[in-house]
């Protein structure tokens, strides 16, 4: 078993996939060994609770989650201004805090729009891309992992020689060949970056059920007549969740930097949308003459991402019961 | 494979680095934009690509540096018959190829043979060169040479007659252009025989101020002093190009001294910089203009008062501030002032945002009116911002009940897009190449209003167009000055552009460059340029 | 565990076929033309435009040109790029050593700072020494890097003169001709004074930026295996036993924890080489990444065909010795 894991799943590729899979796939056997089949302990949402709010860090990662969350939801409330409103008698404003003035409380851009307005609204947009990344390549991972770990032949090996081959190609040039052939817009980034990190789920998803697959309860089920169908998804599938759900939380936060790259680089939104990697393009020219407004979107960023990654290690360290242990 | 930098052995290299011995040479390190594609300017449409085999090649005539002057270079004279279908050149003499590279040793000197060859390559089919590199030479063929060349004829070895099928003015400007780069025949036969002719457009051999050292890709080409340089050795003993696309990236290197002229500032930056106690700024008005095409075949743009109302619903000192910042002038006529024929007499539409909304209502169309607005992916050198002016255009037109939807495509794409007419609204614009008037003026003529042509509003007006074409033929340039005012009282009317801005050319040089000139032409060019 | 190797081996030959595929069908997909899109705004005429198709053989059918690129591609061939008309095995050459230096030495950095922080932080768990190496760590891994070269960019090298702005060289002192590709090397070779650690100094600020993801993933996969480890009982056993605490954790505990930080390391090897597109496009850094980036832009088909095809084989390759040293050091997946 651990020969399979070891000689076809051993490539997750950016820097943070790796400890992520790397402990995933030891901890999908590990806590497969320990755990008991879902259900069999009277409360495990409250028991998961309790070990998570335990880790500070994580406490505070899921505050800010939240914070942010709310802004984005609220954000016509919120906002002071409209994010795409030009006040072209105040382009360029510094901050409050650097001799501008509460009308425009983090200074305007380039074109005279205010700065606090797009970073709350980009919130949206972030979060957005975020989530639904993670959403459909938790979904079609899934899919393609189950199907790969029940079908096998044909179908693995077309599966995982697909992620292989995803795997193999620089992250960021598929994802930027991906809006490059399907146009750049919002959506086209959802689209490429979903299939830039779709392998990790697949394979994650794969080693997990084969993992179960093996299990007596497995065999049980099978033996009782248990159709296909609901053997992958009611009697495999709940037992692969914690890594799963491990993996989904920071690979929100993965998707939200890998978009503000494509954003970077001019193929992400397009004007006037305020999305973070979008603005630091845009206010790349001022980093000497108006460094604000380079400074902020980054920081943006590096917040929402550090409190997701926060939060993440927190239910990693809440699911995985060996780590909890030592 | 490197096994090393220990923090230790870090710190030490910042500290040696920071006093590296000077040199006794006199080196000069340009921060360009970007890599060549090859040294051969025949081949290039870039200026990138010309930049970069300047400093090896001369023309038979140049633009003196810093103007778009013709003066001789390799040809010491020239002689244009009565008909004007003849030009003679007197070449000159005891002019040296460079020695020495990629193991090329020149036997003689510059003569006719190299003139015919370089001119021969580009058209000739039969050439042995023709097809070396890909064979696409788009100025040659772009500036009507294969129509206008009857045929170059070596008198002697140092006289070349060019004939021609028409009189052609401008036939001299032309031939100062890159395309009419003089390269070594020798070394052509030379690297023929040795079965690599594909090298000649990779390592340049050529009479010019500087000899070829390498070229490392994206990174760095150098050029070494020609001591045997007919008009005399360069002042400066090395030329370094360091190509560093980042216009921020390229400012902190001149600031810290790693280049000492660099092309393109960030307009954001100008402002810092002539304040900056190392930099030297220097500016010259570009020969060139960026605008709003209004496509003149769909509606309601087919109507003249909709194209006034939208010239006066865009803010244009605003984009001038916010997007050039003053590196621009705010454009009226779709020449540049600089060029003759220049019409002062016209004024701009105002910006009245108020009355742009009642012309629109009187013109019967109702808003909210929804149009697109294309801007184009890349800076260019008449509009450092594309994506900004279309935002801030946005923004104006939404004042007026029109909701602009932003359209942008890949750079090639996009400009063949705009030439089908598929755009309602959308920026381009237009460098001058020699600074004739029509070599703007056509880009508003029926000729070029025909779906692929460079007319993006495909707007045909027959007193315009009958005026540029007159103009054309006429040698008087006060005759044709004449005709150029009345044709832009007509565009101004018509309006089937918003004239944008031309841009103002900024180069920051370190105070120690001596000398160095902006070319209204977007040339760069080192010889005659000293370190202090 | 030949066997082993050649079942693992045979496993990637599909994925090659699947990757020559998809690169070329992809590549075709992009709108746009490799001609128009070298044209200023004059553009170019319609029948000198099917001429140079004609010429580069993109007017065949598609499936002719797929037949003719796998061909070539057997035969070593990877074509001949359209922008520059030098053969794109050439260029890749020239620029994969400045790729491969890059990620050597942010490699090299990761490792030297990232092990011992994590070791420290184990061993002192819940100290104020874990909580910051853990905190450094936690945003060094959700580092925007783009934002983050920029920053340094403007206050190592600008606010405080430390560090060169980008390049690999400083061009004005030095004048040599590369040999090896690798500045390190050439610098040395070239027996200049000061170009080793000119080149050195161009080298900091971009093996910081592209080292940071790199060193926060190891310092914590080091952190939490030493931490399992730890907690083992052979190691128990031996504390018990009396032995010194730097020797429990030199000598036994390390050995153990560092195998699967040897495999993370292993792993970003193949990361770094093509993961430094965003560096290598801050600091002007003439690598493969940029030129790929650039090759999208001008629809240059056989420079991205070519060089995604290179450079996954080589990330392919690096990921496949991994996983054999994986095995060979691992002894529990051998006996599995």
């Amino acid at each position: 078993m651990a020969e399979e894991n070891a000689i076809d799943d051993p490539m997750p590729t950016a820097p943070e996939r790796l400890l992520v899979s790397e402990s995933g796939l030891s901890l999908s056997a590990a806590a497969v060994a320990e755990a008991e089949p879902v259900g069999a302990e009277p409360s495990p949402l409250r028991a998961f609770w309790s070990a998570f709010s335990e880790n500070r860090g994580a406490v505070l990662g899921l505050a800010v989650v939240v914070f942010i969350s709310l802004l984005a939801l609220f954000a016509p409330f919120v906002a002071p201004h409209s994010p795409i409103e030009q006040f072209r008698q105040s382009v360029l404003l510094p901050p409050v805090w650097a001799g501008g003035n509460w009308t425009f409380p983090f200074g305007t851009d380039a074109v005279g729009r205010d700065v606090l307005s797009r970073l709350i609204y980009g919130a949206r947009i972030s979060l957005g891309i975020g989530l639904s990344v993670m959403v459909v390549s938790v979904a079609l991972g899934i899919v393609l992992g189950l199907a790969s770990a029940f079908l096998r032949g044909l179908v693995e090996v077309v599966i995982m020689r697909v992620m292989d081959m995803v795997v193999a190609i620089p992250s960021l040039v598929l994802a930027i060949l991906i809006v490059a052939v399907l146009g750049p817009s919002l959506t086209n980034t959802i689209v490429a970056v979903t299939v830039v990190y779709l392998p990790r789920y697949v394979r994650l998803v794969r080693a997990a059920a084969l993992a179960e697959l093996s299990k007596e309860y497995v065999v049980a089920a099978q033996v009782a007549g248990v159709g296909r169908l609901r053997l992958m998804f009611v009697t495999v599938l709940p037992n692969c969740l914690a890594p799963l759900i491990v993996q989904a939380a920071l690979g929100i936060s993965d998707a939200i930097l890998e978009a503000a790259a494509l954003g970077f680089l001019g193929l992400g939104a397009q004007p006037p949308t305020p999305e973070w990697g979008a603005m630091l393009a845009d206010a790349r020219e001022f980093i000497r003459s108006a460094p604000w407004i380079v400074t902020l979107p980054g920081l943006a960023i590096l917040v929402t991402v550090v409190a997701i990654n926060l939060m993440g290690d927190g239910l990693r360290d809440a699911l995985d019961p060996k780590l909890r242990r030592s | 494979m490197p096994a090393f930098p220990a923090k230790a052995a870090l710190a030490a290299a910042m500290l040696v680095a920071l006093c590296a011995p000077s040199y006794a040479a006199k080196t000069l390190v340009y921060c360009s934009e970007g890599s060549p594609e090859n040294f051969t300017p025949a081949l290039n449409t870039t200026g990138t690509s010309f930049d970069a085999a300047r400093p090896v090649y001369n023309q038979l005539v140049e633009f003196e540096r810093g103007t778009t002057k013709v003066v001789p270079s390799l040809a010491e004279s020239w002689t244009v018959s009565e008909d004007g279908k003849e030009i003679t050149f007197k070449l000159r003499k005891g002019v040296k190829f460079h020695s020495g590279v990629n193991g090329f040793t020149p036997t003689r000197d510059f003569n006719a043979d190299d003139v015919l060859f370089s001119f021969e390559r580009q058209w000739k089919p039969e050439n042995p060169y023709h097809k070396v590199t890909g064979g696409a030479y788009d100025y040659f063929n772009d500036m009507s040479m294969p129509d206008l060349l009857k045929s170059i004829d070596k008198v002697d070895d140092y006289t070349v007659k060019f004939v021609l099928t028409e009189p052609n003015a401008p036939m001299l400007a032309n031939l100062a252009m890159d395309f009419g780069t003089i390269t070594s025949k020798e070394y052509a036969d030379f690297l023929l025989k040795k079965g690599t002719p594909e090298q000649y457009d990779q390592i340049p051999v050529g009479t010019g101020p500087f000899s070829f050292v390498n070229y490392q890709k994206d990174a760095v080409i150098r050029y070494k002093a020609n001591p045997a340089y007919f008009a005399g050795k360069p002042a400066l003993d090395n030329l370094v190009y360091a190509i560093t696309p980042d216009p921020t990236a390229r400012y902190a290197k001149l600031k810290k001294g790693e280049c000492h002229v660099m092309i393109a500032p960030n307009p954001a930056d100008i402002a810092g910089m002539k304040t900056d106690p190392v930099v030297n700024l220097i500016s010259q008005p570009g020969l060139n203009i960026g605008y709003l095409s209004f496509n003149t075949q769909k509606p309601p743009f087919d109507k003249k008062e909709v194209r006034q109302a939208f010239n006066m619903a865009i803010d244009k000192a605003a984009i001038i501030k916010d997007v050039y910042q003053g590196a621009g002038q705010a454009a009226i006529n779709p020449i540049p002032p600089t060029i003759w024929s220049y019409n002062t007499a016209i004024k701009d539409y105002p910006y009245d945002p108020e009355k742009a909304k009642a012309m629109l209502a009187e013109a019967g169309v109702k808003t909210p009116l929804d149009i697109d607005l294309w801007w184009m992916p890349v800076q260019r050198p008449y509009n450092p911002n594309a994506k900004r002016i279309a935002e801030i255009m946005q923004a104006d037109l939404a004042k007026i009940g029109v909701n602009a939807k932003l359209v942008s495509y890949e750079w090639g794409e996009y400009r063949k897009r705009l030439q089908q007419g598929e755009h309602m609204t959308g920026q381009l614009g237009w460098t001058g190449d020699n600074g004739d008037p029509d070599n703007f003026f056509f880009l508003l003529g029926c000729a070029a209003a025909r779906p692929g042509g460079q007319n993006l509003s495909k707007w045909c007006n027959k007193d315009f167009d009958a005026l540029i074409n007159k103009a054309k033929t006429i040698s008087d340039t006060a005759e044709r000055t004449k005709l150029y005012e009345q044709a832009q009282v007509i565009v101004k009317e018509e309006a089937p552009w918003f004239t944008i801005a031309h841009s103002v050319v900024y180069e920051p040089t370190r105070k120690e460059v001596v000398d160095y000139k902006v070319s209204p032409l977007g040339r760069h060019e080192f010889y005659g340029v000293d370190l202090k | 565990m030949l066997k082993l190797i050649l079942r693992r081996v045979a496993l990637t030959l599909p994925t090659f076929v699947a990757l020559m595929f998809v690169t070329f069908v992809a590549v075709r997909l992009v709108p746009g033309d490799p001609i128009e899109a070298r044209t200023g705004e004059r553009g170019i005429d319609p029948e000198r435009l099917a001429a140079l198709r004609h010429e580069l053989g993109l007017d065949q059918p598609v499936w002719k040109q797929f037949l003719d690129y796998v061909y070539a591609l057997l035969h070593g061939d990877f074509g001949v790029s359209i922008v520059t008309k030098t053969p794109v095995l050439h260029e890749f050459l020239i620029l994969f050593p400045a790729t491969l230096e890059l990620a050597l030495c942010a490699l090299v950095f990761a490792v030297v700072l990232g092990v011992p922080a994590g070791v420290l932080a184990a061993v002192k768990r819940g100290s104020v020494l874990d909580h910051s190496v853990m905190a450094v760590a936690l945003a060094g891994y959700s580092m925007p890097i783009f934002w983050w070269g920029l920053l340094l960019i403007m206050f190592m090298s600008e606010y405080l003169g430390l560090t060169p702005v980008s390049g690999r060289m400083d061009l004005i002192n030095y004048y040599f001709e590369p040999v090896t590709g690798f500045m390190l090397i050439d610098s040395l070779l070239s027996g200049e004074d000061g170009a080793f650690s000119a080149a050195v100094a161009h080298l900091i600020l971009p093996t910081i930026v592209l080292g940071t993801i790199p060193l926060a993933v190891i310092a914590r996969m080091t952190r939490s295996s030493m931490l399992e480890v730890l907690g083992e009982d052979y190691v128990r056993t031996a504390r018990a036993k009396g032995l010194s605490p730097l020797r429990v954790v030199g000598l036994h505990a390390l050995r153990n924890a560092l195998i699967p930080v040897v495999t993370v390391v292993g792993l970003q090897t193949g990361t770094l080489l093509a993961g430094a597109v965003l560096t290598e496009t801050i600091f002007a850094w003439p690598g493969v990444g940029k030129w790929l980036i650039e090759s999208i832009s001008r629809r240059d088909y056989p420079a991205l065909q070519g060089g995604i095809m290179l450079i996954s084989a080589i990330v392919i390759l690096v990921n496949l010795i991994v996983d054999m040293l994986y095995v060979a050091i691992n002894p529990r997946i051998r006996h599995g």
